[in-house]
């Protein structure tokens, strides 16, 4: 059986390129997909302890998730769609709306 | 066996989490993206999770990550231009942050500072495989959560919908304003 703390590191490294493509990257599709591999550290996290533990609660929670991230994936893109159809321009920086 | 396809696994899925990170081609990044689901979901075949393993590539590297490309391809997305001072500062300070990050995560984990719940004596019965268990669970203890999720994807569908389809040309002023 693999050590929980190897699945534990392995989602926390991946958490972390998960925020770091957050920090540093301005494309919005890319950002989304940073949080995407966030998303789905946490879901490792989950599994890797549901297998620990001998319960399928975790694995439950991750079927959750995954409905969540497509319903975000759904709407997020729909607005980022309609940014660009605004503003001609994907990158974060560069799109301040609610700026008055 | 087992440890080193994880290993395996795990090294892929890095690298390619990495990949998605890097790349400046939004194409490319989503395709390293697809890559680094399905090693996930082999590190979930070997954790015994091979519901949730075929699940993350059905609904992740399939319906996800094609509603991603989609969204590329119609924006006829180019290269992302990433230079000047302020955005070389901006990298500098989101790696420091990642750095600290695993710094704390990995003290975190080696100092076994998460608590978890009791362990179940009886592992839950693995006949007719972990799909049936996990029906099992989900049409008895979480069946209703399981019912809401099916409002949430409703409510998500209709969202995008509208928001896609925007408002009536000839509204004028009346309209929803942004």
């Amino acid at each position: 059986m693999i050590p929980v703390e190897w699945s534990l590191a392995l989602s926390a490294v991946l958490f972390t390129i998960g925020v770091v493509g957050v920090l540093v990257r301005r494309n919005a599709l890319v950002i989304f997909m940073s949080i995407e591999l966030m998303l789905n550290a946490a879901n490792l996290a989950f599994v890797a302890f549901a297998r620990q533990q001998n319960s399928l609660d975790g694995q439950i929670f991750v079927f959750f998730v995954m409905t969540v991230a497509a319903a975000e994936v759904a709407v997020g893109l729909a607005i980022i769609v309609n940014v660009f159809r605004l503003r001609e321009t994907v990158f974060v920086d560069e799109i301040n709306l609610l700026k008055g | 066996m087992v440890p080193y396809l994880f290993l395996g696994f795990a090294g892929l899925l890095i690298a390619t989490a990495l990949m998605v990170v890097l790349h400046k081609n939004p194409v490319t990044s989503a395709l390293f993206l697809v890559l680094s689901f399905t090693s996930l979901a082999g590190i979930y075949l070997l954790l015994q999770a091979e519901f949730i393993g075929m699940v993350q590539i059905i609904v992740y590297a399939g319906a996800i990550m094609v509603l991603f490309l989609f969204v590329i391809m119609y924006l006829n997305l180019q290269h992302d231009v990433e230079k000047g001072a302020q955005i070389a500062v901006r990298r500098g300070i989101g790696w420091m942050v990642g750095a600290l990050m695993l710094l704390f995560a990995g003290l975190i984990v080696r100092n076994g500072g998460f608590s978890p719940g009791p362990v179940q004596a009886v592992p839950p019965s693995l006949e007719g495989g972990n799909a049936q268990a996990i029906g099992r669970v989900l049409y008895s203890r979480f069946l209703f959560p399981f019912e809401i999720t099916s409002i949430l994807l409703l409510v998500a569908m209709v969202g995008a919908i509208v928001m896609i389809k925007g408002r009536p040309a000839a509204d004028g002023a009346e309209g929803e304003k942004e």
